[in-house]
């Protein structure tokens, strides 16, 4: 009979198949990171504490104990944990350092001054690939220019450097958790566009609270949290209140997230009185800008939130309730799905991981404004629809989402690194967007 | 046959006709000649091929290898305009009408005429109303198609086709959702076209219309001709035959059922003006049929019990007991479930593959703390595919790439997990082909058996006889008659009852 047979290939054969189908994507993801990579291709110069002992091990091998060593770096974070681990080495290594110059070159200057002044000789200067640069050093027949020791440069692509791709996660991690709760939304054949205003909306809110309740230097993580989860729930409630207008009143939900995304947006400029809030504690950045075992903490934050997402859409009753719900409504409810409650579930954890959002945001750029989130939620549609869910809804998933917004961050900022010209990225971004609904529709085809 | 034509040109003639998919030959060189003003037969088991060769003649799609003529000429069909101009018309199963246009808006649609850009209204709705007399079917031009009734959308199709000069009409299953009358009114208007010289290619399960408008049977199976009489030659037995190709006994299996007290009690059900006080009882292991009229108020009974449609007044007991019934949900807990008629609105989710379908309602027995037990759930579907003979790959097979027999077997599995104590059937055999209507029947008599109570709607009298233990009748809303001896009654005494 020719219709059951219509997938008459092997189950094995097929978990390939649906993993190409499912996830596709992340060959594009690959296959970009491998284009950058090349592009990118080019010398770098170490830095930081490892490069400084490294240095250092090569000085105090070539002169040995007794030699006296000047370090020159500029004042730069890189620069003194260069400085501060060579110095660390040579001293365990009886080198002498005769002085360590953090600064501009009048500073070397003013410090080789006063070490020949000082009878001191100078055997050897460590500097890096900047300061070795400089031309200070000839001036001093003492010195001359052939004393310099500098890390010795390698070839690496400077889009697969660790900071980079660290880099680019930090910044994809917000808009990849707001994605989260976009994907859930396309599911089920809705929309959001009220995310980006959410976003301001929490931004502002979280920052007013801390500043006024919570802004002395004593307070303690609890009462930011508390701030934070007010903001937050009011994210949620402007989610519930739109899941109630869909399912109650059958409002499209383009129109009613459309008004929402005004509304929340003249909320926020309001309550702000159309200013920034910069008065935040230090303790507030941690969330957005710190690292935990040297991962920044929103992308932490990310791939937990992604991790349950994914376990919710796939092991939970939840999940296919979602994707019932969106691949045809009436036979789900017809089936006993509860609707309305999935619905208002879905737009309420939309809004609450905007808030979210918003609150990374704010902490990252250590203020609360209500020009945050602009036009977020069509980055985050793009996001998700790159990552492969149908906008007709019951088709999608969530590490497809994740996927997505990489895909986008990682062309943003491969075509940085390649010095592409701002409004040809746009350009760019608006193809790489078409052509992955290309792809997937292609793909269904045929 | 009325007509004065050469008989020896064939109006439409297909040679050799050749069509795979990855992993399917759907047609293997069949052959198909029709000469003009002749009703030709298409049967074959759902799967057969009907739909495929259907496709190639309207364009949709082209055959690896074989040829069409028209009248002689060698024709390319490459596109759904191509078959247009080569005068072939097709009205599918599900109409493709734009709901928010008239009658004469949908006739001319894509084809208005115009003097700079405006359309001729007026000529237009002439054209579209004489062409309605034509038919000799009184059809309103100026409302919305999608107010129309399924008959008169039909119609609408059919004046389309002519508008564009058929010569050839393709009709795939066009009484599937008509009432009795409703059906010989379209049978006389394709004798009416035949004597036309127009030629019919009729597609339907309902084998007594065939006896009624066929000239010539054409069967197909597994994409084979495998058959081809001229109608007086056949009995309705040896048709079965040839479509299934083994031998069946009869159409309805045997039945003798213990009918003990009442399960199901509901009275009074009234909502809006389209179900009016409708009180009815259904037994422990009874069948209870109910026919009617299209738009009799049958579905829209059976969709209050379950919730679906909110009641305005009445009650409903379950083994006396009152139940709330504000949805499904509160049904399906209460123990009553809902096979609807129509498989790929409401009965299936086509996205999802068939194993999650099954779990649909069934997901509270198959979680823990909101957690799928996926291999719970695999094994019992299992259990079914093997005893309802569910033809599908694998379990991930998604619902929408199966026949129409396969995907009622899917709705019936995950209805039959949820072991609910009301079984109700809407047109449980509707577009499924012979082979499997027996198994539904023998699936229906053997949860009678189990001691459930179950209602079946259905259309088709002989069906309605064959199966039920009692009859409910109903016309506007109204149970207008019950029957208790099932075994006296005629098809014509239940069609004059339903007309009212």
């Amino acid at each position: 009979m020719s219709d059951h047979t219509a997938g008459n290939d092997k189950s094995g054969q097929n978990v390939l198949g649906r993993f190409v189908t499912d996830y596709g994507m992340v060959f594009v993801l690959l296959l970009l990171g491998v284009l950058f990579s090349m592009l990118t291709f080019t010398e770098q110069h170490p830095t930081g504490a490892d490069a400084g002992v490294a240095v250092a091990s090569v000085v105090a091998n070539q002169l040995g104990a007794g030699a006296s060593v000047l370090i020159v770096t500029r004042d730069t974070a890189g620069d003194s944990a260069f400085n501060e681990a060579a110095a660390e080495h040579l001293e365990d290594h009886g080198v002498a350092v005769v002085a360590r110059v953090q600064g501009s070159p009048a500073d070397a200057r003013a410090a080789i001054e006063e070490a020949l002044a000082s009878g001191n000789s100078i055997d050897a200067v460590i500097a890096n690939n900047v300061t070795a640069k400089w031309t200070v050093y000839a001036r001093y027949p003492e010195v001359g220019s052939e004393k310099i020791v500098k890390p010795d440069p390698y070839y690496w692509p400077t889009f697969l450097k660790s900071t980079n791709l660290l880099g680019v996660a930090n910044q994809t991690a917000i808009y990849a958790i707001i994605a989260i709760g976009m994907t859930m939304v396309i599911i089920t054949a809705g929309i959001d566009l009220s995310v980006g205003s959410l976003v301001a909306l929490a931004s502002v809110i979280s920052a007013m609270l801390i500043r006024d309740l919570a802004s002395g230097a004593d307070t303690g993580a609890p009462a930011m949290v508390l701030c934070c989860m007010a903001a937050l729930l009011v994210c949620a409630l402007a989610g519930a209140f739109t899941g109630v207008m869909v399912t109650a009143f059958k409002i499209p939900p383009f129109i009613v997230t459309l008004a929402v995304m005004m509304m929340a947006s003249g909320l926020a400029f309001r309550l702000s009185e159309g200013r920034s809030i910069p008065e935040l504690p230090r303790s507030f950045f941690w969330l957005g800008s710190e690292s935990t075992l040297g991962i920044p903490n929103p992308v932490i934050l990310m791939l937990g939130l992604y991790l349950l997402a994914h376990i919710v859409m796939t092991r939970m009753s939840f999940g296919r309730y979602v994707y019932a719900i969106g691949g045809n409504r009436e036979a789900a409810r017809l089936s006993g799905v509860p609707v309305v409650g999935v619905l208002l579930a879905v737009y309420t954890i939309c809004g609450a991981l905007a808030g979210l959002g918003g609150i990374m945001l704010a902490s990252q750029l250590a203020a609360g404004d209500p020009k945050f989130g602009l036009m977020y939620e069509l980055e985050v549609i793009a996001a998700v629809v790159v990552g492969g869910t149908s906008l007709m809804g019951g088709e999608g998933k969530i590490f497809g989402t994740l996927i997505g917004a990489f895909i986008i961050a990682v062309i943003k900022n491969g075509m940085n690194l390649t010095d592409v010209d701002p409004f040809n990225q746009k350009i760019v971004l608006g193809a790489v967007l078409l052509g992955a609904v290309l792809i997937d529709t292609l793909k269904r085809r045929s | 046959m009325p007509v004065a034509v050469p008989a020896e040109v064939p109006l439409l003639k297909m040679r050799g006709i050749d069509k795979s998919f990855p992993g399917v030959h759907a047609l293997r060189s069949v052959d198909l000649s029709l000469k003009r003003g002749e009703v030709l037969a298409l049967l074959g088991e759902n799967g057969a091929g009907k739909s495929t060769l259907i496709k190639i003649l309207s364009g949709a799609y082209r055959p690896d290898s074989g040829k069409i003529e028209i009248e002689g000429a060698e024709v390319e069909i490459g596109s759904p305009s191509d078959a247009i101009a080569a005068g072939i018309g097709i009205i599918y199963q599900e109409f493709n009408l734009v709901p928010a246009l008239s009658a004469w808006e949908n006739i001319f649609l894509g084809r208005e005429r115009t003097t700079a850009g405006f359309v001729h209204r007026s000529e237009q709705r002439k054209l579209a109303a004489r062409l309605f007399e034509k038919i000799g079917v009184e059809v309103p031009v100026d409302v919305p198609c999608g107010r129309l009734s399924v008959a008169q959308q039909q119609i609408v199709e059919i004046a389309k086709t002519l508008s564009q000069d058929a010569r050839l009409i393709v009709m795939d299953e066009p009484s599937a959702a008509l009432t009795p009358q409703e059906v010989d009114r379209l049978l006389a208007i394709i004798r009416d076209l035949t004597a036309r010289g127009i030629g019919i290619v009729y597609i339907s399960h309902r084998l007594d219309e065939i006896f009624e408008i066929a000239d010539r049977v054409i069967f197909l199976r597994d994409g084979e001709h495998v058959g081809e009489a001229s109608i007086e030659k056949l009995t309705l037995q040896s048709m079965i035959e040839t479509m299934v190709g083994r031998t069946i006994d009869q159409e309805f299996p045997e039945h003798q059922h213990q009918v003990g007290e009442p399960r199901l009690v509901v009275k009074g059900l009234c909502r809006a003006d389209v179900v009016r006080d409708v009180s009815f009882g259904v037994r422990r292991g009874e069948v209870l049929g109910i026919t009617g009229l299209v738009g009799a108020g049958r579905t829209e009974t059976m969709r209050l019990i379950f919730g679906a449609d909110p009641l305005d007044v009445g009650t409903i007991e379950l083994d006396g007991v009152p139940l709330q019934i504000r949805n499904p949900r509160d049904a399906i807990r209460a123990g009553i479930c809902l096979l609807t008629e129509d498989r790929k609105s409401q009965g299936l989710v086509l996205g999802l593959s068939v194993l999650e379908n099954f779990g649909l309602p069934n997901i509270r027995e198959f979680s823990r703390a909101g957690m799928m037990d996926r291999r719970q759930e695999r094994a019992e579907f299992g259990k079914y595919v093997d005893s309802l003979k569910i033809k599908i790959p694998h379990h991930e097979q998604l619902a929408k790439n199966l026949s129409g027999g396969n995907q009622q077997k899917v709705v019936l599995a995950k209805w039959l997990q949820c072991n609910t104590e009301v079984v109700m059937f809407d047109e449980p055999t509707r577009g499924i082909d012979v082979g499997t209507k027996y198994e539904i029947y023998l699936l229906i008599n053997q949860l009678a058996r189990q001691g459930k109570a179950i209602v079946m709607i259905s259309s088709e009298l002989p069906e309605v006889l064959g199966m039920s233990d009692r009859i409910l009748v109903m016309h506007e809303g109204r149970v207008v008659s019950e029957i208790e001896d099932v075994a006296s009654v005629t098809q014509q005494q239940i069609m004059h009852l339903a007309v009212g």
